[in-house]
């Protein structure tokens, strides 16, 4: 990382080395220190063929995944934040279109962020499925197994 | 009576027989490439392999938390098939993951998922995700799921 690169920069090419990133499909739109994460649909997201639902799993990660983004984002740290814990609420069925999301961190402490995410297909006012997260900042000691 | 739409010993015998093609049916579990390995009444094991595609950090080479979600909800999911005294869908309403410790880079992922509870509607799980054994466990998980009442007419690729 170069001084000259900005936030939103550092975080665009961290997320080109994560392989799970590339697996999904999923990039994240970024404007300052705002972002919105994207994830195009494709049929390995499948979850039930028979309702052609996009798995659980899928839709979990990519919250997950944009939570750490927007918190890599604003928060002053050289590595990836580590997830204590996730609760995610199914609320719709995703379907096979593209989903986006959203996050919003809630607490930024020195140690923890609490982060809420959102995602969303055709309309932002019928979210398909919510994420709460409890990171922990900056741990490249502990992320050691 | 050894209809497994009706019948659980049946049902979990059926499942059993299918044990190996079982997630190549679910395209995103496939692309995670995990497997079934033992079915029990109300109890699920699998296996998840360590690959390089699901790579959450890559100077750490830890797999993504991600890929054990997929994996816990969805051992989860099959434990309330084992669970469940009639067929039914089932859904998930949320889904909670509590991160112990990170795996291991390099090392395959074993998990088990137990339906604990069923009501009319909802099924109780929970699942825990290791190396070894779960005195030692990589996360746990907690979650509801919503039983689908029986659909009698549903096309595939139907919107429902």
């Amino acid at each position: 990382m170069t001084e000259t690169q900005t936030r939103g920069q550092q975080l665009e090419g961290f997320l080109k080395q994560v392989p799970i990133v590339k697996t999904l499909g999923m990039h994240c739109d970024i404007k300052g220190d705002d972002m919105v994460g994207v994830l195009p649909f494709q049929n390995k997201l499948i979850g039930n063929f028979t309702i052609k639902a996009l798995h659980g799993g899928a839709i979990g990660t990519f919250l997950e995944m944009t939570a750490m983004a927007q918190l890599f984002l604003v928060a002053d740290v050289e590595r990836p934040p580590r997830t204590i814990n996730i609760t995610v609420d199914y609320l719709r069925q995703g379907r096979a279109q593209d989903l986006y999301a959203r996050a919003t961190i809630v607490k930024l402490g020195r140690r923890m962020a609490s982060v809420r995410a959102e995602a969303w297909q055709s309309e932002r006012d019928k979210p398909v499925a919510a994420l709460l997260g409890h990171f922990l900042l900056g741990g490249a000691g502990e992320a050691k197994a | 009576m050894t209809n497994p739409m009706n019948d659980l010993d049946a049902r979990i015998e059926f499942m059993r027989e299918n044990m190996a093609n079982m997630m190549k049916v679910t395209p995103w579990a496939n692309e995670m490439g995990f497997e079934v390995s033992r079915i029990e009444k109300g109890h699920v094991w699998g296996v998840q392999p360590f690959r390089e595609h699901l790579i959450g950090d890559p100077d750490t080479r830890v797999i993504h938390g991600g890929v054990i979600t997929t994996l816990l909800d969805n051992l989860c999911g099959m434990s309330c098939g084992t669970a469940l005294k009639e067929f039914r869908f089932v859904a998930t309403l949320d889904l909670r993951i509590d991160y112990m410790r990170p795996a291991e880079s390099g090392r395959d992922i074993l998990a088990e998922a137990e339906c604990y509870h069923v009501t009319k509607s909802v099924a109780f799980c929970r699942a825990w995700a290791y190396h070894e054994s779960r005195d030692k466990v990589i996360a746990t998980a907690q979650g509801a799921f919503a039983i689908n009442k029986p659909r009698a007419n549903v096309k595939k690729g139907d919107q429902i």
